[in-house]
């Protein structure tokens, strides 16, 4: 019997994890999304492993790889962000891109006369 | 568990001299991450760079050896075939470590930024009292040259992985101490570290469609070697459908890497917020990476199934390269500037890949190389432009320079020009290179697009020349400062490399083409 339930499961989990990425905003919840995105992955590999015949079991470890990289992305990805959080008390990511585009100009372009006590006077 | 089935497994062989370079890279980054943990902080600096460049070195001492050794024209497949030894995979391991020493070199400076480039404490928070008193005084953290060294070996990784697993264990190996470093600037540390946010989230989406792409491929061919893809992808009596789906999923995560167009809008503000020694790092071994990659999937998993690819893949370069030139344009910073033309020369490299025949692969092996020491030696001179703020980015700042610093902007106008692509520079053989094998493809429409894109932007790099020499410098204008040994080395090994592809490219092509034989 082909296992239709699983695999249509795998890509709703998957498209789920997409549709998050796309319309969240919140730095955590983009990461949360991610790691639905990387179990759905986990949930095909476990599943074409039981219909395909030949090398026993390796969708099974390709699985555990999986969740032990979607582990380490996690680690540094969460330093990342707390690293953000620390600096904006927000992990909203609305104004990244922005204030990428608009700080440099800005920054590059105040007055040099002007001795700032503070050479990084960009953050807050 | 089931007796029969473990009686079953056999351990592969691996043959331990052919892997040595990655597992020297590899060994060298725990080395130095003990050397951060347990040496005084005064030795971490000098042991760390030593530690670093020997690692580099004898890698590459050691790919040397094993190519002088016949592992190029007799290609072996070791660890249960998962990493393949041959010329293309030897030639992109030595690529990644020879830009990567030189990008070392400008990562272990500590003269023009008195204490380096990176932020000493990264914990502290930016802006604070703390981090102002860092960035005037405290030395660099040296977390960042293990950090290389990891990112270092995992390219190395990647470009010799012979089935999708082990591509994807690297991609992630090397991306992630990738987007740690982005965000270690000592000065404008909340571009930096939005930066960092930035390429993790979009790396990590665009790996999780890589690993979608994997499942795929492995329902469809029931394994993840390239091999068994390409014999699945002729004989087996399945649909295509899933072949291809999984492809689109491996060209996202692949393509995200190398910057091309839909999947490039990550570069301009990675680039720009990511201390420059580390966008040098990005620009040139990275693209080297994720191209090694790209071509051995599309010339050993998918070359039968060329036909049905080929334009898609053909309408991506054309949108990279016209796309990448046109935002050059409109570009007001120097290091967005580059960002944009890194992209456009994305799509340069990704016309010779679909040439799909030898000359393909040898071109655009030649053009990584040219291209990667180029860009490394143009970041290297950004570093080097600066007022109190830190680097003078902005292209304003670069009016008269000139005047000022006449070595400084000789050296920056051969590096444009070298990228407008004006012959006696590599930027000339490397796009001469790439053109012709694409035409012995019969790709003439990318072909023109090329040569229309490379004209448009010749413009933006010319604008600059014209700003350093002919207006008046402004009255606070950056200073310039004197390069240390280290920066003075990446620069003179970047330049006189560009220099000597140019005029003698020979040297290098015959290399590239008696590599250019993939194992199957």
């Amino acid at each position: 019997m082909h296992p239709v339930i699983p695999y249509v499961v795998a890509a709703l989990l998957f498209g789920v994890g997409v549709y998050g990425v796309l319309v969240r905003r919140n730095a955590v919840l983009l990461l949360m999304s991610i790691e639905l995105m990387l179990n759905a992955v986990n949930l095909m590999f476990v599943t074409a492993d039981t219909s395909i015949v030949g090398v026993p079991r390796s969708g099974q470890v390709f699985t555990l790889f999986v969740i032990v990289l979607a582990a380490a992305e996690v680690g540094v990805g969460l330093a990342v962000i707390l690293r953000f959080f620390r600096l904006r008390a927000s992990v909203e990511t609305d104004g990244v891109g922005a204030a990428t585009e608009t700080d440099a100009p800005r920054e590059a372009d105040a007055p040099r006369a002007a001795v700032r006590p503070d050479p990084d006077g960009e953050a807050r | 568990m089931n007796p029969v089935l473990a009686a079953d497994i056999t351990l592969p062989h691996i043959n331990y001299g052919a892997i040595a370079p990655i597992l020297i890279l590899l060994g060298m980054a725990c080395v130095g991450v003990l050397a951060e943990a347990f040496l005084p902080r005064t030795l971490r600096y000098p042991v760390q760079v030593l530690v670093s460049l020997v690692a580099q070195v004898a890698g590459l001492a050691t790919i040397i050896g094993l190519a002088l050794s016949n592992y190029a024209k007799k290609p072996t497949l070791t660890a249960g075939d998962a990493l393949a030894v041959d010329g293309p995979g030897l030639f992109l391991q030595g690529a990644v470590l020879v830009l990567g020493i030189v990008a070392t070199l400008l990562i272990a400076e500590r003269s023009v930024e008195r204490g380096g480039a990176f932020v000493a404490q990264a914990a502290v928070t930016a802006g604070s009292e703390a981090d102002a008193e860092q960035a005037r005084r405290q030395p660099s953290q040296t977390e960042i040259f293990p950090l290389s060294l990891f990112a270092l070996g995992g390219m190395m990784l990647f470009v010799s992985a012979n089935d999708l697993l082990t591509m994807f264990v690297a991609l992630e190996v090397f991306s992630l101490p990738l987007y740690l470093m982005c965000a270690l600037a000592r000065r404008r540390r909340l571009l930096s570290q939005e930066a960092a946010v930035k390429y993790f989230l979009l790396g990590a989406f665009s790996s999780a469609f890589f690993v979608y792409g994997i499942a795929m491929l492995y329902g469809f061919a029931g394994s993840v070697k390239f091999h068994d893809i390409a014999v699945a992808a002729i004989s087996s009596g399945k649909s295509d459908l899933l072949m291809f789906i999984g492809l689109a999923m491996l060209a996202i995560g692949l393509l995200f890497k190398a910057a091309a167009v839909p999947f490039h809008v990550w570069t301009p503000d990675v680039y720009q917020g990511a201390p420059t020694p580390v966008t040098a790092l990005m620009a040139s071994c990275t693209k080297v990476a994720a191209f090694g990659g790209i071509l051995r999937i599309f010339y050993v998993a998918f070359l039968d199934s060329r036909w049905d690819w080929r334009p898609v893949i053909g309408v991506i370069a054309v949108l990279t390269m016209v796309i990448g030139a046109i935002l050059a344009v409109t570009q007001t910073d120097i290091k967005r500037l580059l960002a944009y033309s890194s992209i456009a020369n994305a799509g340069y490299v990704l016309t010779g890949v679909l040439a799909m025949q030898k000359d393909g692969i040898s071109s655009s092996l030649f053009y990584l190389v040219t291209y990667g020491f180029t860009v490394l030696a143009a970041f290297g001179l950004v570093t080097l432009v600066r007022d109190q703020d830190g680097e003078a980015t902005h292209l304003s700042r670069w009016a008269g320079l000139g005047r000022k610093a006449p070595v400084l902007a000789g050296v920056f106008t051969f590096l444009m020009l070298s990228f407008a692509g004006i012959p006696l520079t590599s930027g000339f053989t490397g796009k001469f290179a790439v053109f012709s094998a694409a035409l012995g493809g019969g790709q003439t429409t990318l072909v023109i697009f090329g040569v229309l894109s490379s004209v448009l932007l010749a413009f933006p790099y010319l604008r600059v020349v014209v700003l350093m020499y002919l207006q008046e410098p402004a009255a606070d204008a950056p200073t310039v400062a004197v390069p240390g040994a280290l920066t003075s080395a990446a620069l003179a090994i970047g330049a006189i490399v560009t220099l000597l592809l140019g005029v003698w490219p020979s040297v290098l092509l015959d290399v590239a083409n008696s590599a250019a034989q993939f194992v199957g």
